[in-house]
């Protein structure tokens, strides 16, 4: 199968990954290469066969909503790139 | 015996009864990494002082008289994609290189209640995609049995810790064989548990409806004994199933007698290499000789496993690693003007090729207009793979195949093709996608002693089965052995 760089640039903007231009060019390739690999599935007829959602079959669990407190706030935030008080700091968003 | 040559079940044992202290153990194993980690690089980090101060935690336990847990004064590495609450948890990515877990994953806390020290972070293919460890973005990490050659991925430095018996227990995450393939190129035990029987919760997210994490060992005995602690039901993850977990090491000496073996023929084919079939064939013989009874079975979706696998786990991955985004925690670029470049240029700058393959391949088999191709699709031959397996497992307790196609490869060899690399998982991948238990035992030595992996695959929560095949192969065999060199 093969990409355009068009194709790749799309895909490279909704997974917000900004790539240079060797890396375009190999993605294009390596990607057509592992497409085609992929197109295997097509030769299974898979009418009338269920999607696999789960494994193990498991009713859904669901629980009390009710607020915890974690215990380490300080640890989060010392992780924080950028930050004011307990808020993480972004680049302006609305101009 | 040194330390190193004793299992982990003896030197939890003379913790206990003050034959030993915690300190001593702790002290031996970081005495050996010391001197062979340098060549292996099997560890990204190994904080000395937090691994004796748990030390001395269980020895004074001991000393007060209180329980010290089952895995009283044993070292356990673990895999790097694990939190542990005040130590880095880096995934071997650039865009976490800095990132301090502030808390532990329910593993973790089993493993503290349980006894055991901590024991370093190990290396692993970043974000655990990658079949050769050679993806981190950290370095590679070596085989024990040849440093020129892998030792397996994504788990490497876990596999290559306990092979070269620098740890006697690791724990590492399975998505795809990440476990069991290193075990088997390494030459030791390793186990993934069936999906749902371990908690999920503080292992970071790869592909969610395949990851598990599980046990390396330098026995079975010993998988058993850490599958044991780690196993069970927790709130924090609602994919784990709510069943009791067997004393592992108390079900594992029924020996082979009347097990029924089933051989799934498409994973014996022409072409494959000679030395790996031979070693699995004879482990085949040793079952028979045990009084196992030995079946051909057939699971005819076999070779559709890789592309579902790459259609699956990359959309998983595609989403989980969606996080990433230079906000809250890990990397940040220094050259973003708006939002839109932060997350771009953050990401670009911190993640390394193959996690930014797997998230474009996952990005676009989830794009619009391609979901019903790709994603759907996949999941719906995932069906036709664990109907395979169901249909198999009517007539057979366990299957029986090799773990890799080949002994472990030389570093550098595939690194330049994806798919080649890919195809190193081909025995491994159906059993996450079917979400069974499967262990990978040694089986022999190619003639270049390189070590031989059988994978034994059972139904879903039969580990003890799997691990009492595994332990009558073992009782029956001499194919544990510490690599040359580093005994």
């Amino acid at each position: 199968m093969s990409l355009t760089d068009q194709d790749v640039n799309h895909v490279a903007r909704l997974a917000r990954l900004s790539l240079t231009d060797e890396e375009r060019d190999r993605m294009r390739t390596q990607l057509g290469k592992i497409l085609d690999h992929i197109a295997a599935l097509n030769k299974y007829d898979v009418t009338d066969v269920p999607p696999t959602s789960h494994v193990v079959a498991q009713p859904n669990t669901g629980r009390e909503d009710e607020p915890r407190v974690f215990d380490n706030i300080e640890g989060i935030l010392a992780g924080a790139p950028d930050k004011e008080d307990v808020f993480f700091k972004v680049p302006k968003v609305i101009e | 015996m040194t330390l190193h040559e004793t299992t982990a079940r003896e030197i939890a044992g003379q913790v206990r009864s003050k034959n030993t202290s915690a300190r001593k153990v702790a002290e031996h194993f970081l005495s050996r990494t010391r001197k062979h980690d340098k060549t292996l690089k099997a560890f990204l980090s190994l904080d000395e002082e937090a691994v004796l101060a748990q030390a001395e935690a269980v020895d004074e336990r001991i000393v007060s008289g209180k329980e010290a847990g089952p895995l009283a004064g044993v070292p356990v590495a673990i895999k790097d994609n694990m939190c542990v609450r005040g130590q880095r948890t880096t995934c071997a990515s650039k865009i976490l290189e800095n990132y301090v877990a502030p808390y532990d994953g329910t593993v973790i806390e089993k493993l503290r209640r349980a006894g055991a020290v901590l024991f370093g972070k190990t290396n692993l293919d970043e974000f655990a995609m990658g079949s050769s460890t050679e993806n981190s973005g950290f370095g590679a990490t070596c085989n024990p049995w040849d440093p020129s050659r892998v030792p397996g991925g994504s788990s490497g430095g876990s596999a290559a810790a306990v092979a070269a018996r620098l740890a006697p227990l690791a724990l590492g995450s399975d998505t795809g064989g990440s476990i069991r393939q290193p075990a088997g190129l390494c030459g030791v035990v390793g186990l993934k548990p069936t999906y749902g029987r371990v908690s999920r919760f503080g292992l970071v997210a790869f592909a969610s409806s395949l990851d598990q994490i599980g046990p390396f060992a330098w026995n079975v005995e010993d998988a058993a004994l850490l599958l044991s602690v780690i196993s069970g039901y927790d709130p924090k993850d609602s994919t784990s199933i709510d069943k009791p977990v067997p004393d592992y090491l108390s079900t594992i000496a029924g020996g082979a007698k009347g097990l029924r073996i089933g051989l799934p023929k498409e994973y014996f084919i022409e072409g494959m290499d000679p030395e790996v079939e031979k070693a699995v064939r004879g482990a085949v013989k040793t079952f028979e000789k045990l009084g196992a009874t030995v079946t051909d079975v057939s699971l005819p979706h076999t070779d559709a496993g890789l592309s579902v696998y790459y259609v699956l786990a990359p959309s998983e991955a595609s989403s989980n690693l969606a996080r990433f985004d230079g906000v809250r925690y890990g990397r940040r670029t220094a050259k973003a003007g708006n939002l839109l470049e932060l997350y771009e240029r953050s990401r670009a700058e911190g993640f390394g090729p193959e996690v930014k393959r797997r998230i474009m391949l996952g990005t676009y088999a989830l794009s619009s207009g391609y979901y019903d191709a790709y994603y759907l699709k996949a999941q719906k031959v995932r069906t036709l793979i664990r109907r395979d397996f169901e249909k198999a497992f009517e007539a057979v307790d366990v299957l029986l195949t090799p773990t890799s196609p080949t002994p472990a490869f030389k570093a550098g060899e595939k690194a330049d093709d994806p798919l080649q690399m890919y195809l190193s998982d081909v025995f491994t991948i159906s059993c996450n996608l079917a979400g069974l238990p499967g262990l990978s035992i040694p089986c022999g030595f190619s003639a270049g002693n390189l070590p031989i992996g059988l994978q034994i695959l059972g139904r879903p929560f039969e580990e003890d089965r799997v691990l009492g095949a595994a332990r009558a192969f073992e009782s029956a065999t001499d194919f544990s052995r510490v690599p040359g060199g580093l005994i």
